[in-house]
């Protein structure tokens, strides 16, 4: 390894000058973290909603009140026909609407089921998920309030309480965050390492390098070397971004996050290496890494959960690092867990990153054909 | 200056029935050719006529189909990398990294080649004088003019003292007066014992060459002195025989 320290200086000075790649690769890990801290919530509060109250009553006024106080419907008008509503739907001005019948306070008095309809724009399953749900807690509620009043109890006979940990405010942010921190690091290093054998090939001076007494390896690790200081530095920028706007937790182990993600990283630049060493252009490159990248995003577990995928996609994800690192990440960061429950995900990170640079070496032969 | 082939012993270069092709094309077809040390050895002859591809033969940066070569010594068809410390080579194209500075690639290219502390300051210090470098130490090596990029990569090919010395056309390009002060440098560093292999299409460059092996098609089909190549070839002048062979192979 005589010849890895002119290797790696002369990358340094290279990226050094590079100043436009530099600020990309800082600037990257920033605007994604506001895009998807801000931007990328799950959870859909305030839907516009419209309400067609044939009644008029105290009482259908009180069960109005009862859906706008979930938070997850904002009445933005009231409407004089049940077509009113369906048009509202449909041109898109009200994503919900509420259909109370006129005789809903007779039959709430005479014990008859009162029908109260609520129409949901249903097109995006995602987000007319907690709509569908709010409303179905509202009609329990309600129900529950009206039976046991009826019934004279003033306790509930069962409590089921819910302890949601980890993320106890539900906050998308918490959960996405920590992946976020996976995410960029497969996006900038892969692309940038995929680029770094074949810049020099199409720039010519990967000739003049392959004459001199440097070995594959030296070549190899030299070439990376740089981008594992660029990651750390990545992966704390957003950690701190993470923590001062978003207030993610960091629960578990600095020393051991540090770690694992070297080993990640080491795995993402080995992979952009192995892809420089099969593509002839820069341009190739780049398509490569993104054919590579998109399944990390959508597989891996980073916004879509794993138990959801039919067994194919689970299959594929097995095989990306990125699967295994948002365990980690989200296990010392929002779980706080050590090494002992994690050591299986981490073994494979490090089988990966061993792999990944074993292949990328053998792959490259100091020749031209 | 007649240089004659000094056969066996003291040969910086034997190659034996060296041949490569690409698919149908027969780039160099059984070149068998002996270099002597400290020779000014040209190889000449039109584009596509396989100089090039015998460079990157000898130097190790392809691999023949069939055939040996022997360089400084070594059987690089077999060794490839223990002939990397022996050889310093300039590529066709500038091959020196263009965002580092004339004294960053200096430096690296002394590192690779195994150059530490003092000993590389003193002989980085001797080449820079050697090539008049001093003046240029600080630019970036890509907003110099092809000649000084010329003597910079002369410069990184020669900080490890090679014993053989391959320049692929290394004055395409450059201005006549820094092409003679390149070769002026050529002739010094053989006078020091390097055996210099150098690819041309320029005749008066080829004239100064000791010997000469001029190609076509992939075959050597004059080898000797520059006066005995042209009577060789066909009588006249070398540049008679070149534009001759030249209309022939590029029709």
């Amino acid at each position: 390894m005589r010849h890895l320290r002119p290797m790696v200086r002369k990358e340094f000075i290279q990226m050094r000058r590079d100043r436009l790649t530099l600020a990309i690769m800082v600037a990257i890990p920033v605007v994604q973290l506001l895009l998807f801290g801000y931007a990328i919530q799950t959870d859909v509060r305030h839907i516009p909603t419209v309400v067609f109250d044939d009644s008029q009553t105290p009482e259908s006024r009180d069960l109005i009140a009862a859906f706008e106080n979930t938070g997850n419907f904002a009445i933005v008008a009231r409407l004089l026909s049940r077509a009113a509503v369906d048009d509202a739907i449909a041109r898109g001005t009200a994503q919900a609407g509420i259909v109370i019948p006129h005789d809903y306070p007779q039959a709430l008095a005479n014990g008859r089921t009162a029908p109260v309809q609520v129409i949901v724009d249903a097109e995006d399953p995602l987000s007319s998920q907690s709509a569908l749900a709010a409303a179905a807690g509202v009609g329990e509620v309600e129900n529950l309030s009206l039976l046991s009043a009826a019934a004279g109890r003033r306790v509930l006979p069962v409590d089921v309480r819910v302890r949601p940990r980890y993320n106890p405010g539900l906050r998308s942010a918490v959960f996405i965050v920590p992946g976020l921190v996976g995410v960029i690091l497969t996006l900038t290093l892969v692309l940038v390492t995929a680029m770094a054998i074949v810049r020099e090939r199409e720039r010519g001076t990967l000739e003049q390098l392959i004459v001199t007494p440097i070995t594959r390896t030296e070549l190899m690790v030299g070439k990376i070397t740089p981008y594992v200081a660029v990651g750390l530095v990545q992966m704390t920028t957003v950690l701190f971004l993470g923590r001062l706007v978003f207030a993610v937790p960091l629960t578990g182990s600095l020393m051991l996050l540090y770690g694992v993600t070297l080993i990640f990283i080491v795995a993402s630049l080995s992979f952009g290496l192995f892809i420089s060493t099969l593509v002839k252009t820069q341009a190739q490159a780049i398509q490569a890494s993104f054919f590579f990248v998109l399944p990390n995003i959508l597989l891996s577990g980073f916004m879509f959960p794993r138990a959801a995928m039919p067994f194919a996609a689970r299959a594929i994800g097995l095989l990306l690092p990125l699967t295994y690192f948002l365990k980690v990440l989200r296990g010392i960061l929002l779980k706080g867990v050590g090494l002992g429950a994690l050591w299986p995900d981490v073994a494979a990170l490090a089988a990966f990153g061993g792999l990944l640079m074993f292949l990328a070496v053998r792959r490259f032969h100091k020749t031209l054909d | 200056m007649t240089a004659p082939a000094a056969p066996g012993r003291g040969a910086a270069v034997v190659t034996r029935d060296l041949r490569r092709t690409f698919g149908p094309l027969v780039a160099v077809a059984h070149l068998s050719l002996e270099i002597a040390s400290g020779e000014v050895f040209g190889l000449l002859g039109p584009n596509g006529s396989g100089k090039t591809t015998t460079i990157r033969m000898l130097c190790g940066l392809i691999e023949p189909t069939s055939g040996t070569a022997e360089v400084a010594g070594i059987e690089v068809t077999r060794a490839p990398e223990q002939v990397r410390d022996r050889i310093g080579y300039m590529s066709q194209r500038f091959g020196l990294y263009e965002d580092l500075t004339v004294a960053e690639n200096l430096d690296f290219y002394g590192e690779v080649y195994g150059l530490r502390g003092a000993a590389q300051t003193v002989r980085s210090g001797e080449v820079v004088r050697f090539l008049g470098l001093g003046n240029r130490l600080e630019q970036l090596t890509g907003q110099l003019s092809g000649g000084w990029q010329q003597r910079v990569a002369l410069g990184c090919a020669l900080l490890h003292r090679p014993t053989v010395l391959f320049l692929d056309e290394p004055t395409a390009g450059v201005d006549p007066a820094a092409r003679r002060s390149f070769w002026s440098a050529i002739r010094d560093i053989a006078a020091s014992g390097t055996t210099v292999i150098v690819t041309t299409h320029y005749m008066d460059e080829a004239e100064r060459c000791g010997r000469l092996g001029m190609m076509s098609g992939g075959h050597l089909i004059a080898l000797g002195t520059p006066e005995e190549v042209a009577r060789q070839v066909g009588g006249g002048s070398l540049e008679d025989a070149f534009i001759r062979l030249q209309e022939r192979d590029e029709p």
